[in-house]
This record gives C-alpha cells, structure tokens and sequence, in this order.
C-alpha cells in the first residue's frame, strides 16, 4: 500500500505550466469575444440609458434582414461581396494556377521571377490602396497614357469614381496583391509531384498540356480546396482595401460596399449614422456565419477527398 | 545523359517540331516577364516619381528622376508633418514583441500539446486550429469591450495582446507537428539523465529552429502591414502604426503628391528590403513543407 502511494505519479503541474499562457490569452482575447459578440446581437440598446442593452432575441436579424430602410444596404454589401469572391475565384486563383505552372519547371530564371511575382503580396492594403489610386487618377493621368501606347486611350475612364465599374476596379486590385498566394501554394503542391509519375507519361508521348490536365491537376485537388476556402475566408472577412480606396462609406453611392465596410460603419457610426453596436456585432455574426459555413462545407469535402501521399 | 538524348532528337526531328519546342519555352516566359511588368510597374512608378518635383512628375511621369527634375521637397513635406519616426517605433516595437511572446508561449503549448498524453489533447488540438481557420476580426466587437474594460484602448500593449492571440492557433499547429517528429529516444535519454520537464523543453528548441524562423517571417508580415487593428483599438497619434499612419497621412494630403509619393515609398522601402534579404528562406520555408 505504501509503495503504492510512492509509486503515485505526481500531478502533472509543468503540462499546465506549459499550456496556460497560451490558453489564457486565447481564451481571452478570441473565445470570449468572439462568443460575447454573438450574444450582443441579440441584445438592443436600451432607449432610456444608452448603456445598457436589453434582450430582444432575433430583432437585429429582423431589422437586418427585412427593414425598409436598413435592409436594402444589408444585401447590397452581401451582394457585392459575392461578386467580390466571384472575381477573386474566376481571375485570382486560374492565373495563380497558370504562373505556379510554369514556375514549377524550375531553373534560375524561374526562380528569379518566383521573387519577384510574390512582390505585391507582402506589402499592405494601404500601399497597394494608394498606389493605385495614383496610378488610376484621372489628375496624373498615367494609365491613359499606358493605354495610348496601344492606341486604347479612350477606354480610359476614372474607373474608380464610376458606380458601375467602382467594385470590380478594387476586386481586381486586390487579385493583383494577393495572387502570390495561390501562386505559392499552387507551387508548392507541383512540384512535390514525383518525377516517376509524370515519367511514364512523357514517354508515352503525352504533351505539356495534357500531363498538366490529367495528371499534376487531378494530384492537386487538395490544394485547389485550400485556396478556395482561403479565398472565401479572406474575402467575407475584407475590409482593408476597400476602406483606403474608398472610404468607410464605400463609394461612390455604396457601390463598393461589402461586409467588413458595412460593419464598421454600423458599429463605429459614419456621418449621418448613429453608431449601433448591437447591429454592429449582429452584422459580425452574419460575417461569422457565412465563413463558418464555408470552413464546414471544406472540411466535410476535405475528409471525403482522396489526398495523394508521394 | 538526358542532355545528350535530348540533343540528338532536336538533331533528328522535323523543323516544326523544332518551332513547337521553341514556342513551347518561349510563351511561358513571356507570360511570366508580362504578369511581372503587370506587378512591379505601379510600384516603379511610385519609386521613380516620389524623387521628382511636382511639374516633372505630371509632364514627364515615366521618365527616372535626372538632374533637373531631381527633388526631396516631398520628404521634407513628410518629415514635418507627419511623425514617421514615432510610426516607426512602433510598428517595430509591436512586431517585435508581439512575435517573440507568440514564439515564447507558442513553443510552450506545442510541446506539451507533442510530447505530453493526456484527456484533453485532442479537444485542445482542436480549439487551436479553428482559430487557423475563423478571423480573429470577428471577434471586434468583444475585443474592443475587453480593451475598453481593461483601460488598454490607444495603447501598444492591446495591440501587442490581441496580434499575439491572433498569431498563436497557426504557430502551435506548425510548431508542435514539428515536435512530434523529435527523436522519442533523445527525450528518454534526456529525462534517464535526471533533465527536468523544463530542460527538455529548452532540449527542443534548438532543434526546431528552422521552423521557428519560418513562423516568425509570416507572423511578422500580417502584424506590420495591419491596418485593422490599430484603427480600431488605438487610432491616437501616439500609438499609430506605420500602415495607420500613412493611411492617415495620405488621407489627409491627397493633394500634396510630393509628399504622398514620399510617404508611400518610405513606407514601402522597409518592407520590400526586408522581402529581398528573406525572400529566399521565405519561399524555402513554404515549398519544403515547413508551413503545411
């Protein structure tokens, strides 16, 4: 019995020692939040004293979803959004694609040009923001310029100033900036494809284009998943660009407006706008939501995809 | 050998296959010079320009800065208005201490998340990586009431904390697979010589080390460039980061172009040199698997 007892373990004292930062500041800096800004969205500020909320369940979301006012500029950020991610999935990721396949053939060129393309992608929103606001500006006038070289002068148009063409001008700069991404990861996934796979079939005769469509693509379904769900993540959960090039209210007339700009108009007040953080933090919800959704809807596909170990 | 094959068939093919094969090379570098004209022009544009003064950068925009046109009149506008030093400070102060508490408490929870069996590892495996997954900036609304509460909103420490929170699922998930791959029988040796848990951690470390310069490239990236963050939790002068600060700077002298192609290219020199020196580790790091 009493060898027993000394044979005990101790209590593992040094795992706690171990975890507790790190679990501490995670618990309280993003699972508290995260889960105190879902709740506030089922809470209304009270009219009598600004400072205290009241329960009101599902109001926000009626308010958000159905209001004569309010809920016009709700799915036109939605809206936009969707287009946003549009762009991103239909330009960004096929030339991502493109560049990562004729990067992967390696060499010393090749790799100079992996630096260089992966340039735009570390610098922030803020400076590519700017940049090409300048470089758009009908003041300087340089893009006109450029156009006139290939005697397209007058397309010019001040793209960014016009509702019709306002978000895809910004959808576009932001795939500028971010293709080194999916560029990477493109990349990556290419060239750990082995040698001997891809052998067999150039012996058989088979061209570039047709061991890339039925042989390297079909091996980097995985990646093609993590991009598009990296994609979807950063494009609902945007914000940086837009409010640099456009300003919080995201114009001209709303025209560039999406969730993040929407939220932040919401929670902070803009203008004539009263900020409101119960609405603030339902709009979060929504954005939460919608990126949930995507992260379930990749995982469950993720589990049922063969991954191909090399 | 294959350069010898390879010879002969160009010996002994037609013209056209010949052509093919030329083509075949030629095309994807032309798209590669293209898409790189694409991504470098604007930023050249920029560069060349914020040297010039403001008739030479209208009338002769393409041209490099020369003799005549040369001029700094835009960072003098810069230096006396805006505060690019105090932006600088504490841009890198946060990066800085934000990236080695992630690494410090990162470590810690990885190696006791790898080596340790216990209930619980797989539920907190698991809390990690959703935060990989769902943006901190979700969570806006609770962090900025915590910071308010806390009396740490215009302070660097509620950006330190929060950037710290943000970059840790994604270093525990890399850092403790890559303790998983530590030798089990160096540990056993370890702890046979009597080493204390702690020892063994500090044991580890070295160990990982080209993991850990990897995490702290692409913690560091994301940390310097935000501009969320500091909008929201501390907008005030004195805490403004080089990306709020410029975004403020531009904001308000639009129409000063010397100073606002000054103000972007100081902003963007740092971080393009810091680019060139690491880009090759970069790139290693995430093609090798490190950042899987």
């Amino acid at each position: 019995m009493v060898a027993y007892r000394k044979h005990r373990k101790p209590f593992p004292w040094h795992i706690i020692v171990f975890l507790a930062p790190a679990l501490i500041v995670y618990v309280i800096v993003m699972v508290i939040p995260l889960l105190d800004s879902l709740s506030l969205s089922l809470f209304t500020e009270d009219p009598e004293n600004a400072r205290e909320t009241i329960f009101t369940g599902l109001s926000n979301y009626r308010y958000l979803f159905t209001d004569y006012y309010y809920s016009p500029i709700f799915w036109s950020a939605l809206k936009h959004n969707v287009l946003f991610f549009i762009i991103h999935m239909v330009v960004q990721n096929p030339i991502g694609l493109l560049l990562a396949a004729i990067l992967c053939k390696g060499g010393k060129i090749r790799t100079f040009f992996r630096t260089v393309l992966f340039i735009p992608t570390i610098l922030s929103f803020v400076l590519v923001g700017f940049v090409w606001k300048l470089i758009l500006s009908p003041v300087w006038g340089v893009s006109k310029t450029i156009l006139n070289l290939f005697s397209l002068g007058g397309l010019f148009q001040p793209w960014l100033g016009l509702e019709e063409s306002a978000l895809i001008t910004c959808s576009l700069i932001s795939v500028w900036q971010y293709i080194g991404t999916p560029m990477i990861l493109f990349y990556t996934a290419l060239i750990a494809i082995p040698d001997e796979l891809l052998e067999a079939a150039r012996v058989d005769g088979a061209n570039p284009w047709l061991i890339f469509w039925k042989i390297k693509f079909p091996l980097i379904i995985p990646t093609v998943g993590l991009v598009t769900m990296m994609t979807f993540v950063g494009n609902f959960n945007a914000f940086d660009l837009i409010y640099t090039m456009q300003g919080a209210l995201a114009g001209p007339n709303f025209s560039t407006d999406i969730m993040g700009t929407l939220f932040y108009r919401t929670f902070f007040g803009q203008q004539q706008q009263m900020p409101n953080q119960t609405l603030g933090a339902t709009i979060a919800t929504m954005q939460f939501v919608i990126i949930l959704i995507g992260v379930v809807v990749y995982m469950i596909w993720q589990k049922r995809t063969t991954v191909y170990e090399y | 050998m294959s350069d010898s094959t390879g010879h002969q068939k160009s010996l002994q093919t037609p013209f056209s296959y010949r052509i093919r094969n030329w083509f075949g090379e030629a095309v994807p570098i032309l798209i590669l010079i293209l898409w790189s004209v694409i991504a470098l022009f604007p930023i050249y544009l920029i560069l060349i320009n914020a040297f010039k003064e403001r008739k030479a950068i209208f009338k002769l925009p393409f041209n490099l800065p020369s003799a005549e046109t040369f001029s700094l009149i835009g960072f003098q506008n810069v230096s006396q208005r805006a505060h690019f030093g105090t932006y600088f400070f504490n841009s890198i102060f946060v990066t800085v201490i934000a990236l080695l508490l992630t690494l410090l408490i990162g470590t810690m929870a990885s190696f006791a998340l790898a080596q340790y069996k216990f209930k619980g590892v797989t539920i907190l495996n698991l809390v990690f990586s959703i935060g990989i997954m769902i943006p901190i900036r979700l969570a806006t609304v609770g962090i900025l009431r915590l910071m308010v509460s806390l009396h740490l909103t215009n302070t660097l420490a509620a950006l330190i904390i929060v950037y710290v929170a943000q970059s840790l699922p994604m270093t525990i998930f890399i850092v403790s697979s890559f303790m998983r791959q530590v030798p089990q029988e160096l540990i056993h040796a370890a702890r046979v010589d009597g080493a204390s848990e702690y020892h063994i951690y500090g044991l580890i470390l070295p160990l990982i080390r080209p993991a850990l310069g990897a995490i702290g490239i692409f913690t560091m990236i994301p940390i310097w460039n935000d501009l969320w963050w500091p909008l929201i939790l501390a907008p005030s002068f004195e805490t403004a980061t080089v990306t709020l600060g410029s975004q403020q700077f531009l904001g308000q002298y639009m129409t000063d172009w010397n100073a606002v192609l000054a103000s972007l290219t100081m902003s963007m020199v740092p971080i393009l040199i810091f680019y060139l020196i690491f880009s090759k580790q970069m790139i290693k790091s995430i093609t090798s698997g490190a950042l899987k």
